[in-house]
């Protein structure tokens, strides 16, 4: 966390939450330059060890968009994804780390605003949470 | 295949509370089928030890190794050039893993990273259950290829206890009763008539009762 500002990095889907973000920039909506985008596939490729390397390299919270349960292109992408937030949250606790600090996010392709707000929501919680070292 | 489950993270700090360079040893075997002790789960745990130290202000070293199988000592001896950089090991193979590295390696303190659970198999993905005791005398035949030792809370060879209540066992419903299986099973073969046979109580030497067990098989020593 450098001035507060908490660096953030988020997982997105590239079928829904890269969709959102486009429509985000189409409607001129910026994204906070805290929040670093990885642009996967598919959330379900997204595995423990790549939600815990954020946090050793430094982040200060990790977040997974993905579509809604009920219309993921691969049909169990998010449900998987959230069950390994679910794990890493586990994980943190064990540390003593808040495990608000990671999350997992559904959205649809069109809603560019929400993919917008969450990345505000996220960054506000971290921000309330401070840096993960004292 | 071998099942273990993951130390709680707690424990393993303590483990190595004081400890500056560690190495994290995974295997290729069984526990790298039940995703607990293979190369993806020993980057997992060194993250996970990595973020522990940044997170108390501590200073870690941590390696990463997976050997082919760690209750061989031809692969054990792979890390004989790189174990003495280290102040311990973590294994996370089943618990043959830390005492072959202990055998082989008597200067270094060695760590379990898991706990060995039990023989037996995926019954889906992420779900494993017992099957085999290691009796050392294998006698499924006689009870429709399901193991009563293993599967009976009471082991037991003739007949279900007087606690067997819908399929369940009455130590826990979440347990199957295995001689309501095994009755059903031979009912199906038409074989129900080979239960009657009496079983005398078995002898247990050849299991671990009989003390520890070594094996010699003359024809492949060399
Ligand atoms: S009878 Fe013995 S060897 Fe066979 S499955 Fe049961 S415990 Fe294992
Ligand atoms: S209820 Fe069935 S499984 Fe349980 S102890 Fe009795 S016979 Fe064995």
């Amino acid at each position: 966390m450098t001035d507060n500002t908490p660096q953030i990095v988020a997982f997105c889907c590239s079928n829904c939450a890269s969709a959102a973000a486009n429509v985000a920039e189409g409607m001129k909506m910026t994204m906070p330059g805290n929040v670093k985008i990885i642009q996967v596939p598919c959330t379900g490729r997204i595995e423990v060890l790549h939600l815990l390397k954020p946090f050793e390299e430094g982040a200060d919270g990790v977040y997974v968009a993905g579509c809604q349960e009920d219309s993921c292109q691969y049909v169990t992408g998010i449900t998987k994804a959230a069950k390994r937030v679910a794990h890493v949250k586990k994980i943190l606790e064990e540390l003593e780390i808040e495990p608000d600090r990671i999350e997992v996010f559904n959205l649809s392709a069109g809603k560019g605003q929400e993919f917008v707000e969450m990345a505000h929501e996220m960054t506000g919680k971290i921000k309330g949470l401070g840096p993960v070292l004292p | 295949m071998i099942v273990a489950e993951p130390k709680p993270i707690k424990e393993i700090l303590e483990m190595v509370r004081d400890l500056k360079k560690i190495l994290i040893v995974g295997c290729k075997g069984c526990v790298t089928v039940c995703n607990v002790g293979g190369s993806k789960e020993v980057a997992i745990l060194a993250s996970t030890l990595r973020i522990a130290a940044k997170k108390n202000g501590k200073e870690i070293e941590i390696g990463e190794e997976t050997l082919e199988r760690q209750c061989d000592p031809e692969y054990i001896e792979e890390i004989k050039d790189i174990i003495n950089d280290y102040d311990a090991v973590i294994s996370i193979a089943c618990g043959v893993g830390p005492q072959f590295l202990s055998e082989r390696y008597p200067a270094t303190r060695v760590f379990p990273g898991v706990n060995t659970r039990f023989m037996g198999g995926a019954i889906e993905h992420g779900i494993w259950s017992e099957r085999c005791a290691g009796c050392g005398t294998c006698v499924v035949h006689y009870f429709g290829g399901l193991c009563p030792i293993a599967r009976c809370s009471k082991s037991l060879l003739n007949g279900p206890c007087g606690g067997s209540n819908n399929g369940k066992c009455e130590i826990s419903g979440d347990v199957d009763c295995i001689w309501d299986i095994i009755v059903r099973k031979m009912m199906e073969q038409g074989r129900l008539d080979e239960l009657l046979e009496f079983k005398p109580p078995k002898s247990w030497m050849t299991a671990r009762d009989g003390g520890p067990r070594t094996m010699t098989r003359e024809e492949l020593v060399k």
